[in-house]
C-alpha cells in the first residue's frame, strides 16, 4: 500500500508522526514535493476563493499526489490535538470539501482526531478505522503509541534551536545547515504551514538571517513556559496556536535578548485576525504584522523586513547612545 | 447602573424586555447604521468578521446614551464569536470607557449565572419575577418569529409592498411595547388580519421561493445583509428560513428539546452525505438546511456570511457538491463593510432570472407566471405574437 501524505497545513508538525505510523503497519509513505507555484496554481483554481492562502496550497498538494497514483492520501480531520483546544473549523472540513472539490481523488484515510474530551475518542477512531481496512485493532493502535515518540524526537530537535522544517529534515537524516549567529533577534510568531513552507512566507526565515538576524520560533521554547504565559489573558485561548502564539509573544516580551517581534499571518485567517490584536496590545517590543496570501509580491515584503531590521539596529544604537527611545516613549516607562 | 448588549435583527425586543422586567435599567443601541459600522470599524482589528464591527459600534453609541455595562454572549470554539467579548472588552477599555461586563460563557455557565451576576449587581429579584421574564421574553421571541414569517409569505404577494413593511413594522413595535403575555398572540393577528386584506399580485400568484440558510447574525440582522429578505421580498420571492430565534434558543439553550419551537437537530443528519463532522459556528446547519429545501422543492437557496467566516467556508466548498447532485441552485454572498447595495440587487435580480430561465426551460411552468405579463426588458407581453 502506497499512502502519500500532503506536505500542507499540518504536515508541519506531525510528518514523523505520520510516516512513523504507516511504516510500522509496513506502508509506503510518500509526500509532495515542496510547494512550487505550479501546484499552488491549481490550488488556487480549485478551492473556493475566500479560503485562506495554505489551504489553496493544500489543495495543490493533493492534486500533485493524485496525479501520482498513489493507493491512498493521509488527510486527517484535525478537530482537537489537545484537551478543550481547537484549531481552525477548515481543519475539521477539510476532508470533506477536498471530496466535494476534487473529482476522481484517490480515498482519503480521514482519521478523527479529536481529543478535546479525552484520548477515548481517538483509540475508538482507531479501532474504527483498522476494522474498515481490515486490520488488526491492536496492531494498529500499537502503531499509534510507537509513532507518537517522532513528535518527541521532533520537538526535542527543534527546541535546539531549529525550525519546524529544519526539524524534518535533520529528523530524516539530512544534515542541516546550522543558522548563523545574527546580530539581531527576531521572535517569529504564526501558523507552521505558513512560516515553514517558503512559498506561502516568502522565504521569511532565509530573509531574515541574510539580513543578519537570528530567528526565535516558539518550537525553541519550552511549552511549558509558554503555556504558562498565556495563561496570564483573562480567558483561556482556546485555539491550539492562537494560545500558542499569544504564550510566545509575552515570553520573548520579557526576553532581554529579543529585539522585536514579526507575526506572520495569512489574510482571511479567522484566529489570527484577533490573536495578532490581542497580541500587539500587550507587547512593548517592535511589533510587526505581516499579512501575506496568493498575491503577495516579494519586493514589498522585502522592504518592510529590510525596515524592521534597520529599525531594530537604530533602535539598539539609540539606546545605548541615549538612553532615549526612537519611538516616543522614555525607555524607563516600562 | 444601564446595562446594554449588541444587536440581532430583532432579538433587541425580547432582551430588552427580559432585562427590564429583571428591574435592569436597559438601554437598547440605536438601530444598526452607516455610523455604527463607521465606529466599529475604526477601532476594530482589520480582518475580524463583520458582527464584530457592527457589535463594537452597537457598545459605543449605547454607551453615548449612558450605558455602563454591557451583557454579551462568550463560547467555546471553534468559531470567533467565543473570543469575541475578551476583544471587545480590551478595545473600550483602551479607548478610555469605563464599564461593567457581563459576559454569559455557554455551555459552562447556566441561566442561573446570569442571576447570580444580577444579584451582585445589586438587583433583587425574586424566583417569580423571573420565571414570568423568561415566560415574557419566550412569547415575544415567539411573535417575532411569526411576524417574520408573515412578511416571508405576504410581502411577493401584495401589490403595495411599502405598505406591507410598515405594517410589520408597527407589529414589532407593538410587540416591544406590549407587556401582557395573553395579548401578544392577538398584536400577530391584528397584523396578519391587516396583511390578507391588501390587495394580492395577481401577477405573482405562485412566488419562486428561495431558502436562506448562513451565518445567524448575517441572517437575522438585516443592516448585515442589506435587508436581503426585503429585497427578495419586494422582487416577488418568498423566502424560506430554517434559522430563526425561537429555534436558536431551542438548539442552543434547551438542546432542541421544547416542544414549542422548531428545531434543527433532526435535520442535522440530512448533511452527512456532504459533511461528516460539525465545523463551529452554523456550518453544519447551513449544509443541512439546504439539502432540505432542495427535498422540499425549493426554487433556490442563498448563503450569507460575513467575509473569511470560518465555518461558512467549509459549508461553502460542499456545496457547490450540494448544488449538483440535489439539483438546487446556490448563491453564495459574502458581506464585509465595503459591499454596495446596488451590487448586491444586481446579483439577486441576475440569480432570480437564471433560476426563472431554469424553470422555464423544464417546463415547470409558464413565462408569464414567472415573469409577470410583461417582459421586464422590452414590455413586450408574453404569451401575445
Amino acid at each position: 500500500m502506497r499512502v502519500g501524505i500532503p506536505r500542507g497545513l499540518f504536515f508541519y508538525h506531525f510528518y514523523p508522526q505520520w510516516k512513523t505510523f504507516f511504516n510500522r503497519l509496513d506502508w509506503e509513505v510518500t509526500t509532495s514535493p515542496p510547494t512550487n507555484k505550479k501546484m499552488a496554481g491549481g490550488g488556487i483554481l480549485t478551492a473556493v476563493s475566500e479560503a485562506c492562502f495554505p489551504v489553496k496550497v493544500l489543495y495543490g498538494h493533493v492534486l500533485e499526489l493524485a496525479g501520482r497514483g498513489v493507493d491512498y492520501i493521509f488527510m486527517p480531520r484535525l478537530v482537537s490535538i489537545e484537551q478543550r483546544s481547537y484549531i481552525c473549523p477548515k481543519f475539521m472540513g477539510i476532508p470533506d470539501m477536498l471530496r466535494a472539490q476534487i473529482p476522481g481523488i484517490p480515498p482519503l484515510i480521514d482519521l478523527c482526531i479529536d481529543v478535546s474530551r479525552n484520548e477515548g475518542n481517538l483509540y475508538r477512531e482507531l479501532d474504527r478505522w483498522a476494522k474498515k481496512m481490515g486490520l488488526r485493532p491492536g496492531r494498529v493502535r500499537k502503531a499509534w503509541n510507537d509513532s507518537t515518540r517522532a513528535t518527541c524526537e521532533l520537538e526535542a530537535i527543534c527546541r535546539r534551536g531549529y525550525t519546524l522544517g529544519e526539524g524534518i529534515a535533520i529528523w530524516e537524516g539530512k544534515t542541516a545547515v546550522e543558522p548563523g549567529p545574527g546580530d539581531l533577534t527576531v521572535g517569529v510568531l504564526g501558523h507552521c504551514y505558513a512560516l515553514n513552507d517558503p512559498l506561502i512566507s516568502l522565504g521569511l526565515f532565509e530573509r531574515l538571517r541574510e539580513m543578519g538576524a537570528a530567528v526565535v520560533t516558539s518550537e525553541m521554547l519550552d511549552p511549558q513556559k509558554i503555556e504558562a504565559a498565556a495563561a496570564r489573558l483573562p480567558k483561556r485561548v482556546f485555539w491550539t496556536v492562537g494560545r500558542k502564539m499569544v504564550g510566545t509573544a509575552l515570553m520573548l516580551d520579557e526576553d532581554p535578548e529579543v529585539d522585536g517581534l514579526i507575526y506572520l499571518t495569512c489574510f482571511g485567517c479567522g484566529p489570527d485576525s484577533m490573536i495578532a490584536r490581542i497580541i500587539e496590545h500587550r507587547v512593548n517590543k517592535p511589533f510587526m504584522l505581516l499579512t501575506v496570501d496568493e498575491h503577495s509580491g516579494e519586493a514589498g515584503v522585502v522592504t518592510r523586513l529590510e525596515a524592521f531590521c534597520d529599525m531594530l539596529r537604530r533602535k539598539r544604537r539609540l539606546e545605548l547612545a541615549h538612553n532615549l527611545s526612537p519611538y516616543g516613549e522614555f525607555l524607563y516607562s516600562h | 447602573m444601564r446595562i446594554t448588549f449588541p444587536h440581532m435583527g430583532n432579538s433587541y425586543i425580547a432582551i430588552s424586555s427580559l432585562l427590564k422586567e429583571l428591574g435592569l435599567d436597559v438601554v437598547v443601541p440605536p438601530p444598526c447604521s452607516k455610523r455604527t459600522l463607521e465606529l466599529g470599524t475604526r477601532y476594530s482589528p482589520e480582518f475580524v468578521c463583520l458582527p464584530f464591527k457592527i457589535n463594537l459600534g452597537n457598545y459605543l453609541e449605547a454607551m453615548e446614551r449612558g450605558a455602563d455595562a454591557i451583557l454579551m454572549a462568550g463560547g467555546w470554539g471553534p468559531c470567533r464569536f467565543g473570543y469575541y467579548a475578551q476583544v471587545e472588552r480590551d478595545i473600550l477599555r483602551e479607548l478610555g470607557r469605563e464599564f461593567n461586563m457581563v459576559i454569559i460563557e455557554a455551555p459552562d455557565s447556566r441561566l442561573t449565572s446570569l442571576l447570580n451576576q444580577v444579584r451582585r449587581m445589586g438587583i433583587k429579584t425574586s424566583w417569580f419575577q423571573v420565571w414570568s421574564a423568561i415566560r415574557l421574553s419566550w412569547e415575544k421571541l415567539k411573535a417575532v418569529d411569526r411576524l417574520e414569517a408573515l412578511q416571508h409569505y405576504w410581502l411577493p404577494r401584495v401589490t403595495d409592498k411599502g405598505r406591507c413593511e410598515k405594517m410589520i413594522d408597527a407589529g414589532l413595535k407593538a410587540v416591544d411595547g406590549c407587556d401582557d403575555l395573553r395579548r401578544m398572540a392577538e398584536v400577530v393577528d391584528r397584523v396578519e388580519r391587516d396583511l390578507s386584506g391588501l390587495e394580492r399580485d395577481v401577477d405573482n400568484g405562485s412566488p419562486l421561493r428561495i431558502g436562506l440558510v448562513g451565518e445567524i447574525y448575517t441572517l437575522l440582522e438585516p443592516f448585515a445583509n442589506y435587508c436581503l429578505e426585503r429585497q427578495l421580498g419586494r422582487m416577488g420571492v418568498e423566502v424560506v428560513r430554517d434559522v430563526n430565534l425561537t429555534q436558536w434558543v431551542n438548539d442552543h439553550l434547551f438542546g432542541g428539546f421544547l416542544p414549542s419551537a422548531p428545531s434543527l437537530h433532526a435535520t442535522l443528519s440530512l448533511a452527512e452525505p456532504y459533511l461528516q463532522y460539525w465545523v463551529g459556528g452554523h456550518g453544519r446547519e447551513t449544509v443541512a438546511s439546504t439539502v432540505g429545501y432542495a427535498r422540499r422543492e425549493l426554487d433556490g437557496a442563498i448563503q450569507v456570511a460575513p467575509l473569511t467566516c470560518m465555518p461558512e467556508i467549509v459549508a461553502q466548498s460542499v456545496l457547490e457538491r450540494v448544488q449538483e447532485e440535489e439539483g438546487i441552485p446556490i448563491m453564495t454572498m459574502y458581506f464585509d463593510e465595503h459591499a454596495g447595495e446596488v451590487g448586491i440587487i444586481t446579483r439577486l435580480e441576475a440569480f432570480l432570472d437564471m433560476i426563472r430561465w431554469r424553470k422555464m426551460k423544464t417546463g415547470d411552468t409558464d413565462a408569464k407566471n414567472l415573469f409577470g405579463s410583461r417582459c421586464r426588458f422590452c414590455q413586450h407581453e408574453f404569451g401575445g405574437s
